[in-house]
């Protein structure tokens, strides 16, 4: 039996959408519950991000309750930078006793990069470790080894990065991911469609379910912006040039051009098992994009 | 060796300032290879000491000066006894352990730091120290082609780098090169790029109890002849 729907989804053989939902900075959640109410019946899943590039916000975990709230499906982003294994092992704890079956396991970006310069980086754990810790609490126990009172069952995911500019290195840790005990893998952001096809060429041969991890860009400049400064993006030059051609004021337009054009072709082509959205703070035009990129058949 | 930077002379000057005759104490070992604390950089902390105070015209301190070969070795603290009887503090331009070793060598003597002590390390060129071990009390460079992961990854991640490196360098820093991007090439070079498949556990953060001991083993084996 499947842990969550999202998991039945993702052996259903459909194509799949997920996109995601950065929590405020502050206890106003006003604009979150608009935005998950805007999504929810859209996509398979809604990943809340975790103090997403270090910048302290409201919790992932509080996130994902709101989703389940407003009848939605989860995806609990856990990373490793903020909490050591106790205190994840609580969290997850928690998470599953409320009805939150599907997590994305993460590294976490670095201190360095975020709104707390001057805080304490845990990284107790890595991505890898923390897949393995999440597989031994569902067989009962704890990292302690420690009898567990009611064992958790998730559905496990992880990122994965099929631009990176040194790719080797990184499919040695996808692999030990899946054998880790991921299912599903969120890539970071794709632009040029042919590394995408090369990664899918040799990931095919794990029995894993990977989404193209696809960036609304609202402007050359923030793309620009993203290279220099958010760990894990690479926009490809020709993605800049194109959003660089748009005219004044409509950069965002051209940027849902540019996600749309990626979601078909990858659709069309069959290219991989879905598409994650990450709209980066624009989360309200997600529909457009789902309602643009048909007929792709994800959610008639 | 241990590296540390001289905190600034301001800092140096208040720490200093409720005490009139001042022993400024450097150390011969690694203090004098990082030019932090050795005997040149007390010569020059005398003069700007004595200098400031004569410009801003308060304070009325006395200030000597003297190096021992090791602060850390509470053998070196007994050769000095004599130069202390008379002061009111000693500033130390040894390590944090040096500094510990005086106040515990000198119970009646407030002992200051003069240094902010950093990491380990090695010398990468002239004037550049580069941190080089974390003194985690289990080393696994033989795993890592003799490429610390813990000390020189931000992350100190064990299996592999994050999706953070581009171009070899670090998402924290683009000036430092990515720990596991160095740990790749020199594993793929040895011919040793299993040891990167392999999955690494979490780490024991209590492979040594801190505050950390050693008690070596030939102390030991003396001891229990001894019994």
């Amino acid at each position: 039996m499947a842990n969550s729907l999202f998991e039945e989804k993702l052996y259903s053989n459909e194509f799949l959408v997920t996109t995601e939902i950065g929590p405020p900075k502050g206890v106003d959640t006003s604009e979150m519950v608009h935005h998950i109410d805007l999504l929810k019946d859209k996509v398979d899943a809604i990943n809340v991000t975790d103090n997403q590039s270090s910048v302290m916000r409201f919790p992932s975990l509080g996130g994902c309750l709101l989703v389940k709230e407003r009848g939605g499906e989860p995806i609990f982003q856990v990373t490793c930078r903020d909490r050591n294994r106790l205190a994840i092992q609580a969290d997850l704890l928690l998470a599953y006793s409320r009805g939150i079956r599907n997590v994305l396991c993460l590294t976490g970006d670095s201190i360095d990069v975020g709104d707390h310069k001057e805080a304490k980086p845990v990284f107790d754990l890595d991505s890898v470790q923390l897949l393995r810790m999440i597989k031994t609490m569902e067989s009962g126990k704890d990292m302690g080894s420690n009898e567990l009172k009611g064992a958790p069952q998730f559905c496990l995911g992880a990122s994965v990065h099929p631009e990176a500019d040194f790719i080797e290195p990184q499919l040695i840790k996808f692999e030990k991911k899946v054998a880790a005990g991921a299912q599903f893998f969120q890539t970071q952001g794709i632009f040029d469609l042919g590394s995408l096809r090369r990664f899918m060429q040799y990931a095919s041969q794990f029995n894993v379910k990977i989404l193209a991890g696809i960036i609304v860009l609202a402007s050359a400049r923030m793309a620009q912006y993203m290279n220099n400064n958010v760990p894990g993006i690479i926009v490809s030059q020709a993605t800049i040039d194109e959003l660089s051609t748009a005219e004044k004021g409509k950069g965002l337009q051209k940027g849902i051009e540019i996600a749309v054009r990626l979601i078909k072709t990858i659709r069309e082509e069959n290219l991989c098992h879905g598409v994650h959205i990450m709209a980066v703070g624009n989360e309200k035009i997600v529909p457009d994009i789902l309602e643009v990129a048909q007929p792709v058949g994800m959610h008639p | 060796m241990i590296v540390a930077e001289q905190k600034p002379l301001e800092e140096i000057r208040r720490m200093i300032a409720p005490y009139e005759r001042v022993l400024i104490l450097g150390c011969g070992t690694c203090m004098t290879v990082c030019d932090a604390g050795g005997e040149r950089e007390v010569s020059f902390l005398h003069n700007a000491l004595r200098l400031a105070q004569t410009r801003s015209g308060n304070g009325s301190h006395t200030f000597s000066e003297y190096t021992v070969k090791r602060q850390c070795d509470l053998e070196f603290l007994d050769l000095i006894v004599d130069r202390v009887g008379d002061v009111d503090a000693i500033l130390s331009l040894g390590c944090g352990i040096g500094v510990q070793a005086i106040a515990e060598r000198f119970p009646d003597i407030p002992a200051l730091p003069g240094v902010n002590t950093s990491f380990m390390g090695a010398s990468k060129e002239w004037g550049v120290w580069d941190e080089r071990c974390a003194a985690c009390g289990d080393c696994r460079l033989a795993e890592t082609a003799g490429i610390c992961p813990i000390t020189r990854c931000t992350k100190g991640i064990l299996n592999g780098p994050c999706a953070g490196t581009k171009n070899g360098k670090c998402e924290a820093n683009k000036d430092m090169d990515c720990a596991w991007i160095l740990i790749y090439k020199r594993l793929e070079r040895l011919g040793q790029l299993e040891k990167m498949r392999r999955y690494y556990p979490p780490r024991n953060f209590r492979a040594i109890p801190r505050p950390k001991r050693i008690v070596s083993k030939a102390s030991i084996g003396v001891g229990e002849n001894d019994g």
